[in-house]
């Protein structure tokens, strides 16, 4: 094997800059990821005529498309031993009441349905191969696989590699106009006007730098979360963060230019996920999620004890998969919130302080050869493969360099899963971040425009994506049948072309690694750990000033860097958002793991509420909603989906 | 100014997340066109494996490899800092790096 020998070449594809194309649809979805997949599948069976837009490549890109390894909340597969409902309330209380009720509730009501449309699509959810017979976590009669609770069986183990390639060819197979390699940046309102009707997007294409301007009488954002905000490793800048690169929550930024209402954007995490300080995801000893219930010993092989939430040692292996006495069930186990509640909380090992005073000795090591058969095969080459980015990664090169889980030992390393350690002012939005506001349509305040996936407020999971993915997909799609055609303001299309040209009209300027680089110092020093009006301000006004002197330096030398260099731009409008939203809560909160010098009183009740902000004419509009402003579920369920109950 | 013509030099990687075996791939491009990052591009000659001309932005996912057709034509590296450690259960032996 030889280094790379080109030294130059030639653009490979053709270059198209300043051309431009306009394309007509119903239904126009942005981003095609989870969500992005399931909305244009819902619109397109619905008889609209859908483009789906996407950075990367549909077959695989996303967060989920390396693979799926649990499908949480399924409350309604027939094995459930809880119901929706039951699972929704959990959820909520779970976090305080932070929570986005419509979004989860529509997760645990219809992500099951999704699952069998994925089997019908070719994707594996069952153990059809009969290699779990006899497993305390499989239902013979339907061969499902369950993971964590395996009495109340609300999440299921699935073979997630399979699905992406299943969506992608759904979607050819309904006619989908399926864009890769196009970057949406900029969303079309109606007069060109913030705060009006969305009537379509602009687009640029990732090889050629030519110009694409959907015309849709509804569209859906499927963008995912921000990213990078804190968070840059020049080296490495693809594993800066534990979701793809590409991910940089463009939509939120588009969203906050055309006048979407956002939500806890001020709740950041320290960093638990980022490539160059942590190992590979699910590649280390743990006993979290992909891992969860793995036994664990110390250096010297002493086992590490197992408790209840009441601090009971559990006996067997089979304890950690079953609620505590007294306990109806349990939320996921391992540790996983950093607040649990202790009516769902699962089982854990003892804190690692705790192991450390009692005399373990580090390192831990996950032992996967003491666990029972089918446990170990179902952590090691079901979970730890079906997984996202373990494939290949974890099972295939551990395996190709000798790991035997019937005999090895695997090295745990720091605090649990997040196998890294960083400093409180590295953060990043993880868990159940800040987004856009939605209704019972999933529609976002802008008429128009709907919003699925981890672009809406307080989401995660892939269940959760495919089931407010179709659903948003079916609500626009309504919407687009009785909708008035579009008008497209010109004038916003040519300043939005003029605004990406001047990126590459530049002799010379700055990359945009250096810009991304700037922009996470300045959340560090300004929006880090502990905030306050006077820190919040100064972040404010060095963004504004990069804005206006560096970032108008900033320069592409090709298609592919101007997708860089207008993610890093949107990066920047992110960081504006979280500053606003940090000033905007005159309060500190646990469950928003938010810390105000200034406001030091942990949730204080007349906080206890959401907080939003959206932009408009240069000013930011802050306003509120209670935290239970979605209203019954059940009720607005039903009276919103008749038409699905009914038909599907 | 907007150039018509453009040129790319593929810089050497501060870390290199791939290698190719270029007696095994046939430049088929399939790796390329399932890369969500977009860091692969064709090679100027033929049937020749693809030029990694971003491998700092790779996400160490591995689809790339998961669908060559031509097994051992690419594989996956993981940077040296993030590889982890193991050891025999029953063996008080040397750890080992995967
Ligand atoms: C490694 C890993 C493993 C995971 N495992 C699980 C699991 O086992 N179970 C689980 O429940 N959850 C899991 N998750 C979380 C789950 O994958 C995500 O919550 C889910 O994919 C979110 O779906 P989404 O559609 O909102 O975002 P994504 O699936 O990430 O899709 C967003 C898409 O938008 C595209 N995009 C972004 N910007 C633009 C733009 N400007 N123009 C066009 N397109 C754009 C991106 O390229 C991407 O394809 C995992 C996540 C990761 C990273
Ligand atoms: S591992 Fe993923 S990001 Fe890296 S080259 Fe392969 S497909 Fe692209
Ligand atoms: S590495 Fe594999 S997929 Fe990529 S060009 Fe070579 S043979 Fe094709």
């Amino acid at each position: 094997m030889k280094d790379q020998e080109i030294r130059e070449m030639e653009w490979p594809y053709p270059i198209r800059w300043g051309k431009e194309k306009t394309v007509n649809v119903d239904v126009l979805i942005l981003g095609g990821g989870i969500a992005g997949c399931w909305a244009a599948i819902a619109a397109a069976k619905n008889g609209r005529k859908v483009a789906l837009v996407e950075k990367g490549a549909t077959i695989r890109s996303g967060a989920g498309g390396s693979g799926c390894d649990h499908w949480e909340s399924a409350a309604s597969n027939p094995c459930s031993r809880i119901t929706p409902e039951e699972l929704i309330q959990a959820m909520i209380r779970d976090n305080f009441g932070y929570n986005n009720g419509v979004s989860h509730y529509i997760e645990c009501r219809e992500g099951y349905d999704r699952l069998l449309d994925l089997e019908k699509m070719g994707g594996k959810v069952r153990d059809i191969e009969d290699e779990f017979v006899g497993a305390e976590f499989r239902d013979e009669d339907t061969k499902f696989l369950f993971a964590y609770d395996y009495v109340n069986r609300f999440t299921l183990r699935v073979w997630g590699t399979t699905f992406k390639p299943a969506l992608f060819k759904e979607c050819k197979r309904l006619g989908v106009d399926i864009c890769d390699r196009t970057m949406a940046t900029r969303l079309l309102t109606e007069g060109g006007k913030q705060g009006t009707r969305v009537v379509g997007a602009v687009c640029v294409h990732g090889h050629t730098g030519e110009f694409i301007v959907f015309k849709a009488k509804a569209t859906v954002l499927c963008m995912s979360r921000p990213t990078r905000v804190w968070l840059f490793s020049p080296g490495l800048p693809g594993i800066s963060e534990f979701r793809p690169p590409q991910c940089t929550g463009d939509g939120h930024a588009m969203g906050w230019e055309a006048g979407v209402e956002f939500t806890m954007m001020e709740k950041s995490v320290k960093g638990e996920w980022s490539g160059p300080r942590s190992f590979p995801p699910y590649g280390t000893g743990n006993t979290h999620n992909t891992w969860y219930a793995c036994s664990m010993v110390d250096v010297n092989g002493r086992e590490i004890p197992w408790i209840d939430r009441d601090g009971n040692i559990l006996k067997s292996v089979s304890d950690r998969y079953r609620p505590a006495p007294g306990q109806k069930f349990f939320l996921k186990g391992g540790g996983e919130s950093e607040f649990p509640n202790y009516e769902t909380r699962g089982p854990d090992i003892l804190p690692v302080d705790e192991l450390l005073e009692r005399g373990y000795k580090l390192p831990f090591y996950a032992d996967l050869p003491s666990m029972p058969e089918l446990e170990r095969k179902a952590i090691w080459g079901l979970m730890v493969g079906q997984e996202g980015k373990t494939k290949i990664p974890i099972l295939g090169a551990y395996t190709k360099a000798g790991f035997d889980p019937n005999k090895d030992l695997l090295q745990s390393y720091g605090d649990g899963w997040k196998s890294g350690a960083f400093l409180p002012q590295e953060r990043q939005l993880f868990g159940l971040p800040g987004g856009m506001v939605n209704d019972w349509e999933l529609r976002t305040n802008l008429e128009g425009l709907y919003a699925a996936g981890d672009q809406l407020f307080a989401s995660n999971c892939h269940g959760h994506a495919a089931a407010t993915g179709y659903y948003a997909g079916r609500h626009a799609s309504r919407y687009a049948l009785e909708a008035s055609s579009p008008e497209i303001k010109s004038s916003q299309v040519e300043a939005e072309k003029k605004r990406i040209l001047s990126l590459i009209d530049r002799d010379f300027g700055m990359g945009w690694q250096e810009l991304n680089a700037g922009i996470t110092r300045i959340m560090q020093n300004y929006c880090g750990e502990v905030k306050s009006e006077e820190l919040l301000t100064i972040g404010l006004k060095l963004l504004k000033d990069i804005a206006k002197e560096e970032a108008s330096e900033l320069r592409a030398r090709n298609p592919h860097e101007l997708v860089r260099c207008l993610e890093v731009l949107n990066i920047m409008t992110n960081a504006e958002i979280i500053l606003h939203s940090c000033l905007a809560r005159r309060a500190s909160s646990k469950h928003l793991h938010f810390k105000r010098q200034d406001f030091p009183d942990i949730d204080p009740p007349e906080w206890h509420k959401f907080v939003t902000v959206r932009h408009k004419n240069g000013d930011v509009v802050v306003g509120e909603r209670a935290l239970d402003y979605y209203g019954s579920l059940e009720d607005n369920y039903l009276a919103h989906n008749q038409d699905y109950l009914q038909r599907e | 100014m907007r150039a018509k013509k453009v040129t790319v030099f593929p810089e050497p990687a501060l870390f290199n997340p791939l290698t190719f075996d270029a007696e095994i791939c046939n430049g088929c491009n399939m790796c390329i066109d399932v890369c969500q990052v977009d860091i692969l591009y064709p090679s100027p000659e033929e049937g020749k494996p693809p030029v990694v001309l971003y491998p700092g932005e790779c996400w160490y996912g591995g689809c790339c490899v998961a669908i060559c057709p031509r097994p051992g034509a690419i594989e996956l590296r993981v940077p040296l800092a993030n590889r982890v450690h193991w050891k025999l259960k029953n063996l008080k032996q040397d750890t080992k790096t995967g």
